[in-house]
């Protein structure tokens, strides 16, 4: 690098400079992006075929919502109202059993010389798809009704002395054992952002008050919490968009039977297995106006990062 | 002082228990797929896969009725030597082995004063005898499983025995031709790839000129734009799929290796523009400033300053794509589907197809994990950095 001359200022361009740096971008996440997105609301008040408007399909003497057909049958039918009720299972659970453990984790693992191996093996399953974690757990929840159990939740069920308990059949029970694999493969992620922040706190306040006394309880709900709180509030954020979106554990381990749809799959059930791009379009729809808080939220997160840079 | 570490030493033991016991329960069903994935067809069916670190099935049986005669190796009479096959053939199932122990011999009871053993007991006894006269070959462990899975063998036997007595279905060759089965997860595992690759590496380098522009151009509604680009990061995959998937079908692009590339493509764009601003914006000033004023254009500013210096943040966002194409299979299955198998739908067509093939399934999920494992352990810095990137510097 050589020395400074007197004059400063980023390098003047010609107007049109940046645009083709950006063009190529623009051009292609236009196509991608924000054309299949506006797209996918007008299909969502068309009918099936796209041959007219949603209320053509609309049958006498029952109730129609008119142009937003669609939209009547994704609230108020009963498998959707079971994928609402489920998706919002999945985000209680979920969201607080991998925030937790993460953060549970993150902080034993700070006091541990073995911290580097114990991330590790909580945050293999990152790594894995959602199609092998599928494999993984419906072995591990394999249900034989004969005296062998080769699944292991059966085993150690049957070793307790109880009777084999089909997990991913059973409703109500199947729902969180697929939360389970969510937890299993996510809860690495909320651990590795949590334990980063967990090193930004200020080694000389924790010590500063393990000298007055404060016990480590103390210390972790009175000062690390408080201090890693914007982070976890992200890392909470950036799960519900997660969860919102949930396909692929579904889709692999029980193709949304048995009472485990959710708002995800139940738009790839009626895009491809009926055909129907205009429910599957208001599906999609809903989704998006589901997210959409959060997005601002993401923007809004975004511009006050901004104005501190 | 020694008081004092000894007592921190026993206020830990607490975390180390809870930390341990969360690994282990961490660790487990990987380590059941990966033991089963090696375990012959037969042993997988009937037991678990954790009992490989238990006795051989038998073992308990043998001792009670005929270790103490036999002795432990069975070899003990010579003239019922139980290692022999050919003596041990005329016994090898219950019905045949349970008159033999009714049977008296030289005028006392088989067992002596013991009393029968049961049917599951004598089974269990006859397969334990199998086993230590070498008429059972199976092994406990076998490669077998990965055989298979790779070549796409769907028969009742091995991929080996197949070939080896000539009784392979039509489609298989036996021999090298066999890898590009389009059923294996040998073909499935260089789709994966062909996909993977040119998906990692357009959109990274699209990514870096949009990035560099909204960096260090200034330009009319440069901020708007790049928050209009936060948002699309949230924009469900799902939500784009009808639309391209009808755009696709005018074009003839459906199910074709450049149709898949310019959708991941496009879906990366937000994230890695997002993650290379982020970087870039956040190089020195004056290193840029000092380039212009020595008369460098912007490309020679892109190019030989902005990607040599990026090196770290486009390892990162590599991974990231690299592991998140690799293993998505919304994505293959609509655009794709059978016509190119990826490994991921390879693997969704078995679990459906095949219902309970645990040996093949369980092969076949694992050689999907492998290139994500190397990739995890020796890339993990970059990994864990790019999460970090990503989700909070913000």
């Amino acid at each position: 690098m050589k020395k400074q001359k007197s004059t400063t200022g980023i390098m003047r361009q010609r107007p049109f400079t940046p645009w083709i740096y950006l063009l190529p971008a623009l051009l292609i996440m236009a196509t991608f992006i924000i054309y299949p997105g506006a797209n996918t609301f007008y299909l969502s008040v068309r009918n099936n075929d796209n041959s007219g408007w949603a209320g053509t399909r609309c049958i006498a003497g029952q109730p129609c919502w008119g142009v937003f057909e669609n939209y009547r049958y994704a609230l108020t039918n009963t498998i959707m109202q079971t994928a609402f009720l489920n998706n919002l299972k999945w985000i209680i659970l979920m969201v607080s059993g991998t925030v937790i453990i993460g953060l549970l984790i993150a902080v034993l693992a700070d006091k541990v010389k073995y911290e580097a191996l114990a991330k590790s093996i909580i945050f293999l399953p990152m790594a894995i798809s959602f199609v092998g974690a599928g494999v993984i757990w419906k072995f591990m929840y394999n249900y034989g009704s004969s005296q062998v159990q080769i699944g292991l939740l059966n085993a150690i069920v049957t070793a307790l002395g109880g009777k084999p308990v089909s997990w991913l059949t059973e409703p109500g029970i199947n729902t969180i054992a697929l939360i389970i694999v969510g937890v299993w493969m996510w809860t690495g992620f909320c651990m590795t952002i949590l334990a980063a922040a967990l090193k930004g706190v200020s080694t000389e306040i924790l010590e500063a008050a393990r000298v007055d006394g404060a016990t480590e309880w103390q210390v972790f709900w009175k000062i690390i919490v408080p201090q890693i709180m914007p982070t976890i509030t992200v890392v909470i954020t950036t799960m519900i968009i997660n969860v919102l979106k949930i396909f692929d554990i579904v889709y692999v381990m029980t193709g949304g039977n048995y009472g485990t749809e959710v708002i995800a799959n139940r738009m790839y059930t009626e895009m491809y297995k009926n055909y129907d791009p205009g429910r599957a379009s208001a599906i999609a729809v809903i989704l998006i106006l589901v997210i959409i808080p959060v997005m601002i939220f993401n923007i809004h997160r975004f511009q006050k990062q901004e104005e501190i840079r | 002082m020694k008081k004092t570490a000894i007592f921190h030493r026993l206020r830990n033991i607490p975390v180390h228990v809870v930390l341990i016991g969360m690994c282990l329960m961490w660790m487990i069903p990987t380590l059941g797929l990966l033991v089963t994935s090696f375990r012959p067809l037969q042993d997988i069916n009937s037991s678990g896969w954790w009992t490989i670190f238990t006795k051989p099935k038998g073992y308990d049986e043998y001792q009670t009725y005929c270790g103490s005669c036999h002795g432990d190796d069975g070899a003990a009479i010579p003239e019922a030597d139980l290692t022999d096959p050919d003596l041990v053939q005329q016994y090898r199932r219950s019905i045949t082995l349970t008159p033999l122990l009714e049977q008296d011999i030289n005028g006392q009871p088989h067992l002596g004063d013991m009393s029968l053993p049961n049917e599951d007991q004598t089974a269990t006894i006859a397969t334990y005898m199998r086993r230590l006269s070498g008429i059972d070959t199976n092994t406990k462990f076998t490669l077998d499983n990965y055989i298979d899975a790779i070549t796409g063998y769907r028969g009742n036997n091995t991929y080996r025995s197949d070939c080896a007595s000539g009784t392979q279905s039509l489609d298989l060759y036996c021999d090298i031709r066999d890898l590009a089965n389009p059923r294996g997860m040998g073909r499935a595992f260089l789709n994966s790839l062909l996909v993977a690759i040119p998906c990692t590496v357009f959109p990274i380098l699209i990514a870096s000129f949009a990035a560099y522009a909204f960096s260090w151009m200034d330009f009319k509604g440069r901020q708007w734009l790049f928050a209009l680009l936060v948002g699309l990061q949230v924009v469900p995959l799902q939500m784009t799929l009808i639309p391209i998937s009808r755009l696709y079908a005018g074009l003839g692009l459906n199910g074709t290796f450049l149709g898949i590339w310019l959708f991941h493509t496009g879906f990366g764009l937000p994230y890695a523009i997002y993650l290379m601003r982020n970087f870039l914006g956040s190089l020195p000033k004056e290193v840029f400033e000092s380039a212009y004023i020595d008369g460098a254009s912007h490309w020679t500013a892109f190019t030989k300053l902005a990607m040599p210096l990026s090196v770290p943040a486009l390892a990162s966002l590599a991974i990231f794509q690299f592991l998140w194409i690799w293993n998505d299979l919304l994505v293959a299955l609509v655009f794709l589907g059978g016509q190119h198998p990826v490994l991921t739908y390879q693997i969704g067509n078995m679990v459906t197809s095949l219902g309970a093939g645990w040996h093949l399934l369980t092969a076949a999920a694992f050689i999907s994990m492998i290139l994500p494992m190397i990739i995890f352990f020796t890339l993990q810095k970059y990994f864990v950095r790019g999460l970090l990137a990503g989700s909070v510097k913000g």
